[in-house]
């Protein structure tokens, strides 16, 4: 296939590999975050460990929407699907989140709860539009890529007087969860593999604090395993240099402005929130979206008076550590035993992207 | 004929399966016409049929699908050659099918024509006699249009045992022919709007080439067609069974490039994809070259290959060296079921 096979080409990587083993300085440790969840995905699928030298260690980071989100966001999502005439759309990864009370929204949507998966957003505005006399509400999650799109859905709103249309907004911000995994003093890491899509948003210019405060060198790039071969290498000719600067290996897709548009659009019908609560790395300040009040009327958190209370996790879940790159999920008592993906019983299992279930679908032969 | 029964307008109605003498002409007018054989002829409450040489076989196979009519193919043909090929992939000779129809008030008359005439044309070309078949109407909106359920039988001679038990190690794994294309076709009909270029339906009956590698005289261990959850699903559950492991190798596994393609789009993986016309074979080590020849003779296994071996592992994981060079897992299908695509 045109653009993608170029980009899976397994005698490239063969050659790449060997680069990176002739690079690596022996006796020493290059501790690696890849921060997104689809490059952790990428890796396990493509087995890409194999390639790699032993002193190279990957370390899956928090960059999977599904995993971050707390349970106290799928409560407040399951008590507004089981309101009168609520309509809630959802992509389709959050239905399986494990919630409270053993409950989540695919259970509540099996016992009847009017629960859609959509693939866009404009779904759920085609929803509000065909139901007038129900409330639709989209549980909108994601990072920097899946903002825009619901930025545009609520001006449409707007625009268009839909008045049964509004957003449970959970949208986050990749750099504050960059910042906080380099502030934490329990966390060792040599350098970061910065989000590919994340990235053609907000542009390179985003993750420059990292080589300026932290000296740590990162590089963006894409999801394709010949990137982030090519990416890792990226990052131990840094580190052996000694350098920290910001790379971008995805040259094809992101700039160092970012997207001005799309950005722009965020900004209009967004402002950031002051404290949000993820899965894993607590509360963590100025990094999400809320609706401006100025839109206040398709902000499901105004319409239906929603007060958001933090939920607890399943005991001995390790997901908090799994997501800060401190332990790997076959430290976790439940992998593979509770937890499985078609029983999550942490957020890891959930999404494909989750550090877990990707472990557990493509690479948990090696823990035996 | 259809003068009293306007097939081109008219719909199902409730009356079509109350017993009476409108429900008599929906089968005679409909049914009969298109399906007609010496047992259906008989209106009997059952079929009165010659036995064959052997072990009986008996399979049965419900069939929900949405769309009801995809490329290359439809939910009559589907019915046909789901409930052959698991026939065929026993080692059988399927020679009897029944049908059973539910149908929602409210359908077309000549969307159900096309799908009868279509199960007729598959039951000609897979050799098979439908000879029982029942018709029940359901109020609308209690059904999805139409659900049909196809029971076989057919006949195994003696001495042939496939089973999905039987894998051993060092076992030979054989795939008939690129994988994918069915399920896609079904499922890119959902929306029509994001592929320009429809993904045909490559169903088919198997009957003909399993008769081909059983008389080959290759010592079979079992064959399986991989259908709801893929050739991912179907290896596991081998594995499982035999108490096995199986090792692919990515590279020699054919996936046309549309259904690469899609999958992409879909961010789904071909190997978790249904498929209807293909089959997975394992076999004796020694005999796998020459089973190959003569699968690689058939029509329907021109594209066949050894994509793999039967080894152990007491965990039963089915692993595969990437194309990129690294190994991984091939597990069950996870996440959003595919829905309804047989």
């Amino acid at each position: 296939m045109k653009y993608v096979d170029e980009f899976r080409n397994g005698r490239i990587a063969r050659q790449i590999a060997q680069i990176i083993a002739s690079e690596t300085q022996t006796g020493r440790y290059y501790r690696l975050m890849e921060f997104c969840g689809g490059h952790t995905h990428t890796l396990s699928r493509y087995g890409i460990a194999d390639l790699l030298p032993a002193n190279i260690r990957m370390i899956h980071g928090p960059g999977c929407p599904v995993c971050v989100l707390p349970i106290g966001w799928i409560n407040l999502a399951i008590d507004l699907s089981l309101k009168k005439n609520v309509i809630l759309c959802t992509y389709a990864d959050t239905l399986r989140i494990p919630a409270a009370w053993s409950l989540s929204l695919s259970r509540i949507k099996a016992q009847g709860a009017d629960i859609r998966v959509i693939y866009s957003v404009d779904n759920a505005l085609e929803i509000a539009r065909a139901n007038p006399n129900c409330e639709v509400v989209f549980f909108a999650i994601g990072f920097e890529t899946t903002t825009p799109p619901t930025a545009v859905a609520i001006l449409q709103a707007a625009a268009s007087n839909l008045n049964n249309f509004s957003v449970l907004c959970c949208h986050v911000l990749t750099p504050p969860a960059i910042q906080h995994i380099l502030d934490a003093p329990d966390i060792r890491i040599d350098g970061v593999i910065g989000p590919g899509h994340v990235s053609t948003v907000i542009g390179l210019q985003a993750y420059e604090f990292c080589a300026t405060q932290y000296q740590q060198p990162v590089v963006i790039t894409g999801f394709e395993p010949l990137d982030i071969m090519q990416a890792i290498l990226m990052l131990i000719r840094q580190i052996n240099g000694q350098r920290a600067i910001v790379e971008n290996e995805y040259t094809r897709a992101v700039t160092r402005a970012g997207n001005q548009k799309a950005s722009e659009l965020i900004k209009r019908v967004f402002e950031i929130r002051e404290n949000f609560e993820w899965r894993g790395l607590g509360v963590l300040p100025n990094s999400a979206w809320q609706i401006r009040p100025s839109f206040a009327q398709y902000d499901a958190e105004q319409r239906f008076n929603l007060k958001y209370q933090p939920g607890v996790d399943h005991k001995g879940c390790e997901c908090g550590a799994i997501l800060r790159g401190l332990k790997h999920p076959r430290d976790c008592k439940l992998f593979a035993r509770g937890c499985v993906p078609e029983n999550p019983l942490g957020a890891c299992m959930v999404s494909s992207e989750g550090a877990c279930a990707a472990h557990y679908l493509y690479g948990r032969y090696r823990d035996v | 004929m259809y003068k009293s029964f306007d097939i081109d307008n008219g719909v199902v109605e409730m009356n079509h399966g109350g017993g009476g003498r409108a429900m008599r002409k929906l089968i005679d007018e409909l049914f009969i016409y298109y399906l007609n054989n010496e047992w259906l002829a008989q209106g009997n409450d059952g079929a009165v049929v010659p036995s064959h040489r052997g072990n009986l076989v008996i399979t049965t196979d419900a069939h929900v699908v949405s769309p009801l009519f995809f490329p290359g193919g439809d939910i009559g043909s589907l019915a046909v050659y789901g409930t052959v090929n698991d026939l065929a992939v026993m080692g059988a000779i399927p020679y009897y099918l029944a049908a059973g129809f539910i149908i929602e008030e409210g359908f077309p008359l000549a969307q159900l024509a096309r799908i009868v005439e279509s199960m007729a044309h598959a039951a000609n070309r897979a050799q098979i006699k439908l000879v029982a078949g029942d018709t029940k109407i359901v109020e609308r909106g209690k059904g999805d249009g139409l659900f049909i359920t196809t029971t076989g039988c057919g006949f195994v001679a003696e001495g042939i045992h496939l089973s999905g038990d039987q894998a051993r190690p060092g076992d030979v794994v054989l795939l008939s022919g690129a994988i994918g294309a069915h399920g896609l076709a079904i499922l890119t009909q959902r929306d029509p709007s994001i592929f320009t270029a429809p993904i045909y339906s490559d169903s088919a009956p198997l009957n003909d080439l399993t008769s081909a590698m059983l008389m080959s005289g290759a010592e079979l261990r079992l064959m399986r067609d991989p259908t709801r959850g893929g050739l991912a699903a179907t290896l596991n559950e081998i594995a499982q069974q035999s108490h096995v492991g199986i090792f692919l190798n990515e590279e020699s596994i054919p996936i046309p490039p549309e259904v690469n393609a899609a999958c992409e789009l879909l961010g789904i993986d071909p190997l978790n994809i249904a498929n209807e016309g293909k089959l997975v074979a394992i076999c004796a080590p020694n005999d796998a070259e020459k089973l190959l020849s003569i699968m690689r003779q058939h029509p329907l296994g021109q594209q066949a290959m050894i994509i793999g071996k039967v080894v152990t592992d007491e965990n039963y994981f089915v692993r595969m060296q990437t194309l990129f060079g690294g190994q991984r897992m091939v597990d069950w299908l996870f996440g959003e079921q595919l829905p309804r695509i047989c």
